[in-house]
């Protein structure tokens, strides 16, 4: 039951969706000059851009909660990997499973199978923040949630394209999903910042999530002939602050110019 | 869009997606526009990867999208009986016709 | 400057041989249309020579704008804040974009995306040289933007102007879209001016670096450019080397002096008779040595390109592949 004083989102669960954008958008940017061809070279930075607008603007919000130094700023670059709540799923390289010091080649499958699974749940999340009673949330709900519409069209097109495409592309997409369905299942654990924000009302239900969630995955996952690989095994654990090997590296070169030079404006 | 017998045959191996023209009205425009090219896989590829490449600065976009190969184009040679026959009927133009000021805007 | 190596002797001698005697009106009527300043369009005759020279110098632009993607698109995981991370992520898109625009326009002259990555990937095609160098500091990134950026605009601008009527089009759709890059990065060097004296220092080191190689960008002198005066004759080039790289440095002067820097140049005076700046001698030998192989980053240049096409070719054909099925499928439904 939500009350006048409540209305304003957690901060941690603000960061938790601010988090999650800007590790998404970091990650797809890496395809740029180098994207299979330059036509979806130019949708990749076209995704990551909206992610990274999406990321600026909950940092925005959780800086009014953040204390009086607070800036968006400030919180992607001044905030270390255990501070950092997005789901670990976003943070892992474009690639099979492997340990950070080894060195493999990206993968598009990996790219578009998780850009797939992520905006599938982002379109839900959204839908539910847009008639939010905190006023901003709800705005910025409205925009991203036009934005995630396409990139889950995009990613279900090339989910579809490479699982019924050759025997080559359907492999790698299906070794890809068997990866990262087990990511899956930490979307549906309530992290404390969720369960505060369900509990003030700001208009996430995770549990009514799930089944249009898995409607649209076996949707798309019968025309690109894949098998739904089972969501079992380990649970990550990245909305709590209990990251993968990668998250250290992304943030730490994410970071490493804006650290060096720690009063500059930019 | 070449269909000169003089152009030098493009090579056409299986894995380049085909090309396709590209045509964009603006919400403040009145006729689809033809902005260039791009190559895709099949016509919804097109429209996507379009909306991708030459609409990042305009909203509210109409696109259509035309496999290169579909377009007939008239031939250089043609252009004096096409065109020129349209050039001396200048009664087609307002500008011909003499109206007095105190007519009014017309 | 994309055509820096059309001007190296390939064997070709530069006179224009007569055409046949079938051909002379269709001659006649080119040469009409250049010197009446129509535009020549895809389905119309052209001298192979004109065609010829157009598919490289658009093709070696389209070249140069992908390759370019990367040496700026060095720094976007590390862009020190989020409104630089968009703003260079946008920009280096633009470029692919600007590729995709000319790669375009060249393919209505009878050539095909893969052929024209074919050459460029096996070294027989050139981009412009600057691409060559790496960027070492974020100040990189602003200079670029501020001097390659600028120097690309001046040579762009007249383009916009050129017989050939796609590639005409598609400069005045890439000029729309570039004041934004110089201003971007110009903007950004203020900003670290007024900083601190670390970010000072970092963007003075990075013009010290960059500004002779962006004064070579436009191409060798116009006494050793023999092949000029023909492009120049087809309405494709429209301006001299020297005059362009003579404008560079005159607009450039007061803008250097408006952020703080100094050009890395002790003959760089103003010439009260020319009405011009003097500058010094451009090492005409480092800028040969890098269009034909050897500088810093040619090797990783070209093969980072290489990999991304390699790499995404199974991407490529599924895409295709799925696109027959999809065709076979509606073709038997309808049967």
């Amino acid at each position: 039951m939500s009350t006048a004083a409540h209305t304003l989102a957690p901060l941690a669960y603000v960061l938790q969706l601010a988090d999650t954008a800007l590790v998404l958008g970091q990650r797809n940017a890496e395809w740029c000059g180098h994207g299979p061809a330059l036509e979806e070279d130019i949708a990749l930075a076209n995704n990551s851009l909206d992610l990274i607008g999406q990321a600026r603007m909950l940092y925005s919000l959780a800086a009014l909660q953040a204390g009086p130094q607070a800036s968006e700023d400030s919180l992607a670059y001044w905030r270390g990997p255990e501070a950092f709540r997005n789901y670990t799923m976003v943070e892992l390289p474009h690639h099979g499973p492997m340990a950070p010091s080894a060195r493999q080649d990206r993968d598009f499958a990996t790219t578009m199978v998780r850009n797939f699974l992520f905006s599938n749940l982002m379109v839900g999340v959204w839908a539910q923040l847009e008639p939010s009673p905190d006023a901003q949330l709800a705005a910025i709900a409205a925009k991203a949630i036009k934005e995630t519409r396409y990139h889950l069209r995009h990613a279900h097109d090339w989910v579809v394209r490479m699982g019924d495409g050759t025997d080559t592309s359907h492999a790698r997409a299906q070794a890809a999903l068997d990866h990262l369905m087990p990511y899956t299942q930490e979307f549906w654990r309530p992290s404390a910042a969720e369960q505060s924000a369900m509990d003030f009302g700001i208009g996430l239900d995770l549990g009514a999530l799930q089944a249009p969630w898995q409607q649209q995955l076996t949707a798309t996952l019968d025309l690109a002939q894949l098998q739904a690989s089972p969501a079992t095994g380990f649970v990550s654990g990245g909305k709590n602050g209990i990251h993968s090997e990668h998250l250290s590296y992304l943030l730490g070169d994410m970071q490493s110019l804006a650290r060096a030079h720690p009063q500059a404006v930019w | 869009m070449s269909t000169d017998p003089q152009a030098p045959k493009p090579l056409k191996p299986l894995s380049e997606w085909p090309l396709w023209e590209v045509f964009v009205r603006s919400k403040q425009g009145l006729e689809h526009k033809h902005c260039g090219s791009l190559h895709a896989s099949d016509a919804g590829h097109a429209l996507r990867l379009a909306r991708d490449v030459y609409t990042r600065r305009q909203e509210g976009v109409s696109i259509w999208v035309v496999p290169s190969s579909a377009i007939t184009a008239s031939e250089p040679n043609d252009k004096a009986e096409f065109f020129d026959p349209s050039g001396d009927k200048i009664y087609r133009h307002p500008t011909f016709y003499a109206i007095p000021d105190d007519v009014g805007h017309m | 400057m994309y055509t820096q190596a059309l001007d190296l002797p390939d064997g070709q001698p530069a006179a224009v041989t007569s055409p046949a005697p079938s051909d002379s009106a269709l001659q006649a009527h080119f040469d009409d249309k250049i010197s009446q300043e129509q535009k020549i369009e895809p389905r119309d005759w052209m001298p192979a020579h004109y065609r010829k020279t157009l598919v490289r110098q658009i093709s070696q632009h389209a070249h140069s704008e992908i390759v370019g993607m990367l040496p700026e698109g060095n720094w976007i995981s590390r862009a020190p804040s989020l409104k630089r991370k968009a703003i260079l992520i946008a920009k280096v898109q633009d470029e692919g974009g600007h590729g995709l625009y000319l790669y375009s326009a060249a393919e209505t002259l009878g050539t095909s995306r893969d052929q024209m990555l074919e050459a460029l990937h096996s070294g027989k095609a050139k981009y412009s040289s600057i691409f060559n160098y790496p960027t070492l500091t974020w100040a990189d990134v602003g200079v670029i933007g501020w001097l390659v950026d600028g120097a690309a605009i001046m040579n762009q601008i007249p383009l916009c102007r050129c017989s050939y009527g796609p590639y005409a089009r598609a400069m005045v759709r890439i000029c729309k879209e570039e004041s934004f890059h110089q201003r971007q990065g110009f903007e950004s060097l203020m900003v670290m001016m007024q900083g601190t004296p670390a970010q000072q220092a970092m963007v003075q080191d990075a013009v010290n670096r960059w500004w002779w190689k962006c004064l070579a960008m436009f191409g060798p002198p116009d006494s050793d450019s023999p092949n000029s005066a023909q492009s120049q004759r087809w309405g494709i080039k429209r301006i001299s080397n020297d005059d362009l790289r003579q404008s560079f440095v005159d607009a450039t002067v007061p803008q250097a002096k408006t952020l703080g820097v100094s050009l890395p140049d002790p003959d760089l005076k103003w010439n009260e008779e020319r009405q011009h700046y003097d500058y010094g001698a451009i090492d005409w030998d480092e800028f040969w040595a890098t269009v034909n192989g050897n500088g810093p980053c040619n090797q990783e240049r070209l093969a980072t390109r290489v990999k991304a096409w390699d790499d995404g070719a199974w991407v490529r054909e599924a895409a295709l592949a799925h696109a027959r099925k999809n065709e076979a499928r509606s073709l038997k439904e309808a049967a």
